[in-house]
């Protein structure tokens, strides 16, 4: 085939892919999404479906980073060395994934920068669970066993989630989620078999924690916006509700091995149903924590901001030495070619 | 070899390994840089573990023999056996061991991995030294933990230049950084009465033998960092003398004289075992 008949045929078959795909993108895209093909990041997307992404995305991040401090908290007061190396793992585990969804949403075309700004700013949330106080050490073992598990609940359906790269990184993360709920209730499990003090200790957490761990979950169905088309996108694939009740079941059953109670009266196994029922959610203090009037809202977003303010020198002489070496690299090169 | 001279030495070891993992854990969700977090997170687990390592061996020499347990933990109820933890948590302030340096608060970045990378460069020296010696278990644990240390000095050094060659006011915060450590450092090398013991026997390592390469380490990566050691330093001269540092330099950790700043670190780690004493954790 002569060139100038290749070059014809390519650019006139482009243009006829072209005009089917303005035509109708939105319809080839659902279409993908209904078989079950992985958006990945050069592929066409609605702007709506990127927005909620990087939304979705960069919330999940922010938590994961946010989610730090309360367990930080403990580090320095962990009871044991083995208890020690676990926490600061774990807390390090948390980082590594806040570093792959920060990383998965870049793929759809925002900085870590421009990111991390939206959270400092307020502008961006982050998980509302992180804005209790970790008061006493059972809290570091309620948090692995309710807060990650939780997570789980929420995340094994995202490792199917259609976007590609955040499909991904929930499978690396739900991994290690398991890990973390494990070690949480082993420390439960410890202090539900020591003394009286570890006990009230061990209850005392649980009762803290149990609701806000049950509101992770989000919004009722009813009082959910996004729900609907994030499910048509694929991006979810269980409501809140549904999520919320499978974890109530499973929680409601490993508190017994605890020997310790939820605290919630009207928590009662149905027959009919074939799942445990629960009392009403307080959604009023649910609002309350994520317009900023949390027990820690400030303190976080305090920490947050401190860490990236001290660090600005940090990160200007990394990047002002990064530059020198460049720049002699580059004149190295030069001198060597003028001298030859 | 006097068994509780040898246990001290272990403990030494230790304690310079676990107050320096627990200072860089302090860092911990409070980093410039996300990776930069998880590095130095990094480097107190490994500091914890190699310090978990020896507590162990050093527990189990102490339940070995009669009446140790008083000797190494001096008015300390302990029911049972000696475990890590109860050498970690119930020791007071005047029975650790470790070198001032590591007990130093963390300051800002620059002043941890300043601090990091004075005592990585000596440890790497010390652990080499280490892995050769008689005490088989030592020298396990020290040919283990010294491709840790590599890494460390390596990470450190190369903060260390990216500071103090990056801009005007990270040169300043690294030469205030290294007036504040360069004290400390002079006690690396002074040997405590347990280690002059166990040197005499074939045990140990010779810190004097550790102190000219410690110097071509620190000054290499000083001077590719623009900096310089604080005046009457450590040129080799004075070394060999040994007055200028003598006599600039704080001692005493290693023999249970520290800073004011060990005793609040103690008091936060602690804690827990000591207001819910005999518990399982
Ligand atoms: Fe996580
Ligand atoms: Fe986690």
């Amino acid at each position: 085939m002569g060139g100038k008949m290749y070059l014809w045929l390519q650019t006139h078959c482009l243009a006829m892919n072209d005009s089917l795909s303005i035509q109708e993108p939105e319809k080839g895209f659902q279409d993908r999404i209904d078989r079950e093909i992985r958006i990945e990041p050069r592929d066409w997307m609605p702007d709506a479906y990127r927005r909620m992404l990087i939304r979705q995305i960069s919330q999940h991040a922010h938590s994961e980073i946010v989610g730090m401090l309360p367990e930080g908290n403990w580090i320095t007061r962990a009871p044991s060395l083995r208890r020690k190396v676990t926490l600061i793992a774990k807390v390090q585990d948390e980082a590594g994934h806040g570093l792959y969804l920060y990383a998965a949403a870049e793929t759809l075309g925002i900085s870590r920068d421009e990111m991390i700004d939206q959270l400092h700013t307020g502008k961006a949330k982050y998980s509302s669970i992180f804005n209790y106080p970790t008061l006493t050490w059972a809290d570091i073992g309620v948090i692995g066993w309710l807060v990650d598990g939780a997570a789980i609940m929420n995340q094994v359906p995202l490792c199917r989630s259609s976007y590609g790269p955040y499909s991904r990184a929930m499978v690396r993360i739900c991994k290690e989620e398991s890990f973390h709920q494990r070690q949480g209730f082993e420390i439960l499990l410890t202090l539900s078999r020591g003394s009286a003090a570890q006990k009230r200790m061990c209850q005392d957490a649980i009762n803290r924690w149990w609701w806000p761990s049950i509101m992770m979950f989000g919004p009722s169905d009813d009082a959910s916006p996004h729900t609907g088309q994030s499910m048509r996108w694929k991006i979810k694939r269980f409501t809140n509700d549904e999520l919320r009740q499978r974890f109530v079941n499973v929680c409601a059953e490993q508190v017994k091995i605890l020997g310790m109670t939820l605290p919630d009266p009207d928590l009662v196994w149905n027959e009919q149903t074939g799942q445990y029922d629960f009392g009403p959610i307080d959604w009023e203090e649910f609002r309350n924590v994520i317009n900023g009037n949390g027990p820690c809202n400030r303190e976080r977003m305090a920490a947050r901001v401190r860490a990236h303010e001290e660090g600005a020198w940090v990160r200007e002489a990394a990047t002002a030495h990064e530059l020198r070496l460049q720049n002699k690299r580059i004149s190295s090169v030069k001198e060597n070619s003028e001298k030859s | 070899m006097r068994r509780d001279q040898h246990i001290h030495y272990l403990l030494h070891l230790a304690d310079d390994s676990l107050i320096l993992g627990h200072r860089n854990s302090e860092w911990t969700g409070h980093g410039p840089i996300l990776e930069q977090d998880i590095a130095l997170s990094n480097i107190s687990l490994d500091l914890i573990g190699q310090a978990r390592n020896l507590y162990q061996y050093a527990a189990r020499l102490v339940n070995r023999e009669r009446g140790m347990k008083e000797k190494v933990l001096p008015g300390v109820k302990v029911s049972g056996e000696v475990s890590e933890d109860t050498l970690a948590y119930f020791r007071d302030s005047r029975d650790y061991k470790n070198c001032l340096l590591v007990e130093q608060p963390n300051g800002d970045w620059g002043k941890t991995v300043l601090r990091q990378f004075l005592f990585s460069a000596f440890q790497f020296l010390l652990y080499d030294r280490l892995k050769q010696r008689d005490d088989q278990q030592v020298a396990a644990i020290a040919e283990k933990s010294i491709k840790e240390v590599a890494y460390h000095l390596r990470w450190s050094s190369e903060w260390v230049i990216r500071l103090g060659d990056g801009t005007a006011e990270s040169h300043r915060r690294m030469r205030h950084a290294l007036e504040d450590l360069w004290l400390f450092t002079g006690e690396l090398f002074v040997a405590a009465p347990y280690e002059q013991e166990l040197l005499a026997e074939g045990y140990g390592a010779d810190l004097s033998s550790c102190r000219l390469p410690w110097e071509d380490t620190i000054l290499e990566t000083l001077a590719r960092a623009g900096l310089f050691p604080p005046e009457d330093g450590t040129s080799n001269g004075s070394a060999h003398t040994g007055s200028a540092i003598m006599t600039r330099s704080r001692a005493g950790g290693k023999e249970g004289q520290h800073t004011e700043h060990l005793g609040y670190l103690l008091a936060e780690m602690q804690f827990l075992q000591r207001a819910y004493p005999g518990c399982e954790w």
